[in-house]
């Protein structure tokens, strides 16, 4: 995502109305930079033309690691490195090896899947957000316009923006 | 969009706003704290300073300073270690099972219930640690790391070395989990705040702006998530519950305990959880957000998963007799006839009558009643794990070997330390994190806020 530096925001509070005023905004021609939300809005990737997340492969490429470090990890020292015998048990135990197989499994599926989100999403603790407008946390939804990447006058726009039922239309410049 | 039943009952009442959810938790990490806080945090710190006397005590004499003999090897500290990794199983369970079943009423209680998860699982591992002795040697030991003996591996056979996998695997899991639900509403808490508590929130909450494509990998990151934990809130107590019924020993030895430790875990977690939250709900008025329906709704859980319970102390019984062994027969009939026949008491009428109490309506939606049962409920919980541990040991083989358990002040100590620790963990989250997630609130007030209605 490239950053621009002029952009018309337009306010909403209702997540339906939101819903109805990205599809009208976006038949008319104008490219909405991004929604910023309080809360996740369902159907809100649908409108705006999102693919879905494919977050869920990393979690089970990750997953997949996990079982096979598992298995290489209990294989390796109880078959491979010092066979020996517990409780009458193969020198392959496998049933005995499941519980730790599995929880490996989930520890780094979750945490891979976490981490490549973070570094998708750029969530990191010194990292410096752009906030649009400070009550995008609190209760309104923020409908984002680069001004520079629409050939529209801003003029058009912005009345786009409140035909579809903005309650505000504001301007935000960036340095 | 989302669209149901008229006539369920609204999940947040009071007719709030978008707005007066964000003023409503906001406030309480905003303002100081009321006397009442500090009143509790300082009796819990009383406790924890105690109970780090009773450790000092502990791993300064070594573990002959626990009422431990040579029949009963294990007692307090299982038994604690075990109840309180129970009670950890509430919080995941409800926002992961809850969340793939889209049990819209976890929204409000899912944060605390997370945060109390992650409590108590750390106070369970304070046992399994200090019992070895030298913690800071066993540590090491429990994990496959090259050594000086060989390599001489850890041994993937033996149930406690899968609880080592279990339990830090459900600790860290439980840990992001919750912190992901966190991250919004930390962001929200910075946009209001100033000065150097701007810095700290904004660091925890990453950078957060609340773009609809973070929110769409949020979205899909809390879903996979809650899958991967479904399964792992249900191996965590099964694992625990291997450590007995992979042994030889009459009483614990049996195939239903995996199925029998879940239900009793998730019994005694909601428990914890009614407890704790009716008295954040009055000290910070969330009435309108925990509402009684939410309270009975939980009820219902702790009524059914009690129920299991008790048909699993009579299948025990049955199966006792049914087996023909004499050594299991006899297991049984100690355990609720011998020395320890009190211990079997209480835990038959806290655990098994008890909760069938909410079958009535008026006592489902009474809050005094709710609160007497929650705590009732879990001192039923630790004289099972009592029962279950200490009467299938004190009468051994042989009968020279017979001992009765005799705990020490250490050992009460050492579980006081472990309730300091809970509670001080808990009052600080309660002052310093949004006790209730904000942004889920915020998604279902419009479909099931009272305005709709």
């Amino acid at each position: 995502m490239s950053d621009g530096k002029n952009f018309v925001l337009g306010v909403f509070d209702d997540e339906d109305v939101l819903l109805k005023a990205i599809t009208q905004v976006r038949q008319g021609g104008v490219k909405i930079h991004e929604v910023y939300s309080p809360f996740p809005v369902h159907g809100i990737d649908d409108v705006l033309g999102y693919r879905r997340s494919r977050l869920s492969i990393a979690a089970f490429i990750f997953g997949l690691c996990g079982t096979v470090l598992a298995l290489t990890m209990q294989i390796g020292m109880m078959t491979v490195d010092w066979p020996m015998i517990v409780g009458g048990k193969d020198f392959l135990p496998f049933p005995t090896f499941i519980p730790v197989t599995f929880e490996l499994t989930v520890l780094l599926g979750a945490f891979g899947m976490v981490g490549t989100f973070f570094v998708v999403s750029d969530l990191k603790p010194w990292a410096k957000p752009r906030i649009f407008d400070l009550r995008i946390t609190d209760d309104k939804h923020i409908v984002a316009v680069d001004l520079d990447k629409n050939n529209m006058s801003e003029a058009d726009i912005k009345k786009s923006l409140s035909d579809a039922g903005a309650q505000e239309v504001n301007n935000k410049q960036f340095d | 969009m989302h669209a149901e039943a008229v006539v369920r009952k609204p999940l947040v009442t009071g007719g709030k706003t978008v707005h007066d959810v964000t003023e409503d938790i906001c406030i309480r990490v905003e303002q100081a704290p009321a006397k009442s806080w500090y009143a509790a945090m300082a009796v819990s710190l009383a406790l924890l300073g105690y109970g780090a006397y009773a450790v000092f005590t502990l791993v300064w004499e070594g573990i002959g300073s626990w009422g431990l003999n040579k029949t009963v090897g294990w007692a307090w500290d299982i038994t604690n270690f075990v109840w309180w990794v129970g009670i950890g199983h509430a919080g995941t369970l409800i926002s992961a099972i809850l969340l793939l079943f889209r049990q819209r009423w976890r929204m409000s209680i899912n944060r605390a219930a997370e945060a109390m998860t992650i409590f108590a699982v750390i106070c369970a591992l304070q046992f399994p640690l200090l019992h070895m002795g030298r913690p800071w040697i066993g540590a090491i030991w429990a994990l496959p790391l090259p050594n000086t003996y060989g390599s001489l591996w850890v041994n993937f056979n033996s149930p406690l070395l899968w609880d080592v996998f279990a339990i830090s695997t459900y600790f860290s899991v439980s840990l992001v989990f919750w912190y992901i639900g966190l991250v919004p509403d930390f962001a929200t808490i910075r946009d209001r705040a100033t000065g150097i508590s701007k810095n700290i929130y904004g660091a925890l909450a990453l950078g957060w702006d609340g773009a609809a494509r973070t929110w769409s990998r949020y979205e899909t990151v809390a879903l996979v998530l809650a899958g991967l934990a479904t399964p792992l809130v249900l191996s965590v107590h099964t694992i625990v519950s291997f450590d007995f019924a992979t042994s030889v020993i009459p009483g614990w030895h049996t195939t239903i305990f995996p199925p029998y430790f879940v239900a009793g875990a998730i019994f005694s977690g909601f428990a914890m959880v009614l407890t704790l939250m009716i008295v954040t709900r009055h000290v910070y008025k969330l009435q309108d957000y925990i509402t009684i329906e939410h309270i009975s709704l939980m009820n219902i859980i702790i009524m059914v998963t009690g129920s299991i319970v008790g048909i699993a102390y009579i299948t025990e019984l049955f199966i006792a007799w049914y087996s023909g062994v004499e050594g299991e027969q006899y297991a049984f009939f100690n355990r609720a006839l011998g020395p320890y026949w009190w211990a079997y008491a209480s835990m038959m009428t806290c655990n098994v009558i008890s909760p069938q109490l909410f079958w009535f309506k008026k006592i489902r939606t009474s809050i005094a009643a709710t609160f007497v049962i929650s705590i009732i409920v879990n001192i039923g919980m630790w004289f099972e794990r009592f029962v279950i541990i200490v009467t299938s040991l004190h009468r051994d083989f042989l009968p020279s070997s017979w001992a009765m358990f005799y705990p020490t002040w250490v050992d009460v100590g050492t579980y006081i330390f472990t309730f300091g620790l809970f509670f001080t963990c808990f009052f600080a989250f309660a002052k310093f994190f949004p006790v209730i997630n904000m942004a889920e609130v915020k998604s279902i007030i419009k479909a099931t806020g009272e305005k709709k209605k």
